[in-house]
């Protein structure tokens, strides 16, 4: 079973390599690209064959580790 | 005074540390981040900086989950006192012993200079032989050190006093100009400058030193 986590600053946690991307872009000539939030994605191989006991362990894992939630949101997929 | 200094892969400050720790007058002992124990009789911890674990993931992460930090968090829960300097403020913010996160430097740029700061509170083992408002010059040298905290945090650190030292200019969009914070019962100094690279006076300055003769006075006077 495969999970891929994806972390992202929060809402209002200002992102400055967004913003450098941000700039980059428009340096290039794309116009019209009004923000640019910078996260990570995760992937994860687990041995586990159950669905919601797999997504339950990789959420302990996202708040101990993966992500820090004083900044930091997360989301899970399984697949 | 027994200081014990961590290593951790990738931490380039712990001999500095270790040897600020002896110049003070402490007896210093360096353990390694897969030891799960701290040496009896341990007075102060000292998390020096560097990269450590190549600051995979975030910057202390990994360090902050190793069999030392434990150890490192049980002496802190005893009312142990503990310094994290630059990489070690970041291993203790991850640990959770200090409030707060240090994001990327709000220029993007690794910064590597002599900075000013100012003594915020003298009540605290780090600071008492220093005077408020003194000003000290210390090196930083940091890609992650702009200090960030929710609203509600940031008022309770200033009406509880926990501010240690601000930068006069603010080199990397730190919120309040915030250098070094305090933990609750005022033994956990998390700081991102370096005052063990400011000991020497030919190469970077003494400003450091008041720090380490505040620990020393400290532990002598317990």
């Amino acid at each position: 079973m495969k999970a891929r986590v994806h972390v992202m600053l929060k809402d209002g946690v200002l992102d400055p390599q967004g913003e450098a991307v941000r700039h980059a872009l428009a340096t290039l000539g794309f116009a019209g690209v009004e923000a640019v939030r910078q996260g990570k994605v995760i992937e994860l191989d687990l041995t586990a064959t159950d669905r919601a006991s797999a997504e339950t362990e990789v959420k302990a894992m996202c708040e101990k580790l993966l992500a820090n939630t004083v900044i930091e949101k997360y989301t899970v997929e399984i697949a | 005074m027994k200081a014990t200094v961590i290593t951790f892969p990738g931490s380039n400050c712990d001999r500095d540390l270790a040897v600020a720790f002896e110049k003070a007058g402490a007896s210093v002992t360096r353990v390694w981040h897969k030891d799960d124990a701290l040496p009896q009789g341990t007075d102060i911890v000292g998390v020096p900086g560097g990269f450590s674990f190549g600051d995979y993931l975030r910057c202390g992460a990994i360090a902050a989950q190793s069999p030392i930090a434990r150890a490192l968090a049980d002496h802190a829960a005893r009312g142990g006192y503990v310094i994290g300097i630059c990489n070690g403020f970041q291993v203790l913010t991850e640990m959770r012993l200090l409030p707060g996160v240090l994001m990327r430097n709000a220029g993007l740029k690794f910064i590597c200079k002599p900075v000013t700061l100012t003594v915020e509170t003298t009540d605290s083992a780090f600071t008492n032989a220093a005077t408020k408002g003194q000003s000290l010059t210390v090196p930083v040298a940091h890609h992650d050190g702009n200090y960030t905290i929710d609203a509600e945090g940031l008022a309770r650190l200033k009406a509880e006093d926990r501010i240690a030292f601000r930068y006069v200019a603010n080199p990397n969009g730190s919120m309040e100009d915030i250098a070094g914070v305090l933990s609750e019962n005022r033994r956990v100094l998390g700081m991102m400058p370096h005052p063990e690279r400011a000991l020497d006076g030919t190469s970077g300055g003494t400003d450091g030193s008041v720090i380490f003769r505040s620990i020393l006075g400290a532990m002598a006077a317990a």
